[in-house]
């Protein structure tokens, strides 16, 4: 019986192939290392706009099947391979991702430009992205840490904290953030009393966390990862003493951070790139039907790179890079009708009849410059265990 | 001129971090330069040996919390200790018998040993990673601070706060009474002496009727219990992460090389020196000096002779200085 049951799956599947040609697109991102834990509702999101446009069926170039690769986020080597196996096994023809900025950087250059294969990143946040050789192939629907930067010191000048100590992790991700924060910090009049890197996947800070008590500063910025060092820094100082207070970039935000230290992060500030609009509700709709939780950090960015994937496809009218590539600009960007989440159908109808669109979606998507979101933030604070929403910027 | 201040911050920064990172070397590296003693080779799977027993701790741990069985106060860790120690042992009784006994009969030069042992290092990291995995576990439980640091400065009023962790407590203790049992073993019982007679001269030992397929056998079994011991207080002090383990053999190869291989004392002393100098060259000393001279002559800088990155750097500085300078070490090892 379950032989049949297998056997009528099976056929029933390659009937469906059959009359519609698969359109691979790559979702490459972490799902083991630093950014583990957010990763499975990245590919999700991502997942779920590919799904919905299959189910809309105005879709004409064909089927779009997901296929998922392991960008590992931290070792480049690695993520370029499983990138490079998607393209020369599977035959992607675009691909959502990567998501850590150094990897991204390496498979942009590595696999990327050889192979001509387009790429929209959900969240590689790295300045040094924007003017890295990208013969027109890479977007992100991230906004860079230039941005950041000027986000983190807005929010930090504005509470009169003008003295802090920063701790980044020691990557592009990382380096490029602090460095754009000191910038803008120092602009607006603030001190930054050390600025130190740590290494990820230590099992002891002790050493990071003194030099940077004895350097002082009113506040910790800790600018890491999550699942990483950047706990483990938070720990050390909380252990020891030496800070009691801490500001979050994006890559710190996770609900298994307040797990981990408990009560002690109240009073935490951060902020991740997030935008309060009709889009954003309507995506977290959208996530929490398909089971999923629409706040997670970059959900919503993973979502809006496949939608755009999918858009620009259609509106050139061909599954090849070098042609869907010269779309995207035009499609996320004013005038035309705007189009949200869960209105693809919507879309793919208005690109058929040759009507222009202005793609919002679930961040209010806007590419500025190189192909990259102009963004918007979510500042948070920690109150009861719980991540509340303070402003959006 | 804040005398107490300084001396809280040098306690809190340096010395107590220090003394507790130095236990869990010491008691590493009296494991690497047991075997060392008397099987006669640097046993490369050391670090994973820690990293496969602390793994069993953790399992114990797991599965006495969910029977409903804690330590209360203490970490559950405590209690899974001695089942983690005797499954780990088994298996490398088992390594022995399969694998370092073939080589052992045979008289094996010690590049050969510790070839082997490499090649034991890699099953144990295989195993290790199929069964827990290589990400991080924490398995820390019971009360987490002693000595809160906030609470220390309302009841001093001083400007520096003092922590102690509970783990750090704990660790500092067991490894005190794991030294003494040791030293009491090794020079009080018959067992312990016909030990150090065995690594002294295996052929007169022989001759006197020591049994060497037992010496060796005890030995390995001491050895895995002070090598779970050291890695389950590393990961309730700190965390659990396989390839931390196999890292730590370095800092711990050169604590027992520094102190002289082969000399129980010279481990523990050897374990406390690479500490300390990890963590005296990597701290920045400007917080304490600003205490210690008066306001004009704070200083601008960090006083940090390395940057925290460098931590490995130092001990493999002090092994090849030790090396190049006293080869046998402090204590006159082999």
């Amino acid at each position: 019986m379950k032989k049949l049951l297998l056997a009528t799956a099976s056929v029933a599947l390659m009937a469906g192939a059959a009359y519609a040609e698969d359109v691979k697109i790559g979702v490459v991102l972490g799902y083991t290392g630093p950014l583990e834990s957010i990763t499975p509702t990245m590919a999700g999101s991502a997942e779920m706009a590919l799904a919905e446009v299959n189910a809309s069926g105005k879709f004409a170039l064909g089927n779009l099947v997901p296929v998922r690769a392991d960008s590992t986020c931290g070792d480049a080597a690695a993520g370029t391979a499983a990138a490079e196996r998607v393209v020369t096994a599977e035959g992607i023809k675009a691909m959502v991702g990567a998501d850590c900025s150094g990897v991204t950087g390496a498979i942009l250059q590595n696999v990327a430009r050889p192979n001509g294969i387009g790429m929209i990143s959900p969240s590689a946040t790295s300045p040094a992205l924007s003017s890295a050789e990208d013969d027109g192939l890479f977007f992100r629907t991230a906004p860079s840490d230039a941005r950041q930067g000027e986000v983190m010191a807005d929010i930090l000048t504005g509470k009169g904290i003008m003295n802090v100590a920063v701790t980044y992790t020691n990557n592009d991700y990382g380096k490029g953030l602090a460095d754009s924060f000191a910038a803008a910090f120092a602009a607006k009049g603030g001190t930054i009393t050390l600025n130190a890197p740590h290494e990820d996947g230590k099992a002891d800070y002790a050493a990071e966390v003194g030099a940077l008590a004895s350097a002082g500063g009113d506040l910790l910025v800790v600018a890491g990862y999550v699942d990483q060092g950047g706990k483990g820094m938070i720990q050390g100082s909380l252990d020891a003493g030496a800070f009691s207070k801490f500001y979050l970039v994006d890559g710190m935000y996770g609900d298994s951070l307040i797990e981990a230290i408990g009560a002690p992060l109240d009073g935490t500030i951060g902020a991740l790139p997030g935008i309060d609009n009709e889009g954003s509700a309507k995506f977290k709709e959208l996530a929490a039907a398909a089971g999923m939780d629409g706040t997670s950090a970059f959900a919503p960015e993973s979502y809006d790179a496949a939608a755009l994937i999918a858009m620009a496809m259609a509106a050139a009218g061909s599954t090849e890079s070098k042609d869907w590539t010269t779309k995207v600009m035009d499609l996320a960007n004013a005038p035309g009708e705007v189009i949200l989440p869960g209105e693809l159908a919507k879309a793919l109808e208005l690109i058929a009849a040759g009507t222009d669109i202005d793609y919002v979606g679930a961040t209010g998507v806007e590419l500025v410059g190189p192909g990259e979101s102009a963004g918007s933030y979510r500042e948070y604070e920690v109150k009861g265990g719980a991540f509340e929403t303070v402003q959006y910027r | 001129m804040d005398i107490l201040n300084a001396l809280v911050a040098f306690l809190n920064f340096v010395f107590i971090p220090g003394l507790a990172y130095g236990s869990q070397l010491a008691l590493g590296a009296l494991a690497l330069t047991l075997v060392y003693a008397v099987l006669r080779f640097s046993n490369f799977a050391h670090g994973d040996t820690m990293a496969f027993g602390t793994m069993w701790v953790i399992l114990i741990t797991w599965l006495l919390q969910s029977v409903g069985i804690t330590g209360g106060v203490l970490p559950t860790g405590l209690i899974a200790l001695p089942f983690g120690i005797a499954i780990t042992a088994a298996f490398v009784l088992a390594t022995d018998r399969v694998v370092y006994r073939f080589y052992r009969t045979q008289k094996a030069a010690p590049i050969i040993l510790v070839i082997v042992s490499t090649g034991i290092m890699f099953v144990m990291n295989g195993l290790t990673r199929v069964i827990i995995g290589p990400a991080e576990q924490n398995f820390a439980d019971g009360a987490r601070m002693i000595l809160a640091p906030n609470d220390f400065k309302e009841w001093s009023g001083l400007a520096e706060g003092l922590a102690l962790k509970q783990t750090t407590l704990i660790t500092v203790i067991v490894a005190a009474i794991c030294v003494a049992a040791l030293f009491w073993f090794l020079q009080r019982t018959r067992t312990g002496k016909s030990m150090r007679a065995y690594s002294d001269n295996e052929d007169l030992a022989l001759l006197s009727g020591i049994n060497p397929e037992r010496m060796v056998a005890i030995t390995w079994i001491i050895a895995t219990a002070l090598a779970v011991i050291a890695g389950t207080l590393y990961g309730l002090d700190k965390s659990y992460r396989p390839f931390i383990y196999f890292q730590l053999l370095l800092p711990m190869a050169a604590a027992a090389v520094v102190g002289g291989l082969g000399s129980p004392l010279g481990a523990i002393a050897g374990g406390f020196i690479i500490a300390f100098s990890e963590v005296f060259v990597t701290y920045a000393w400007k917080k304490v000096v600003t205490y210690l001279v008066s306001a004009d002559m704070a200083p601008e800088g960090l006083l940090q002779l390395l940057s925290t990155d460098y931590k490995f750097a130092v001990s493999f500085t002090i092994l090849i200085l030790v090396l190049l300078v006293m080869p046998t070490g402090i204590f006159k090892g082999k």
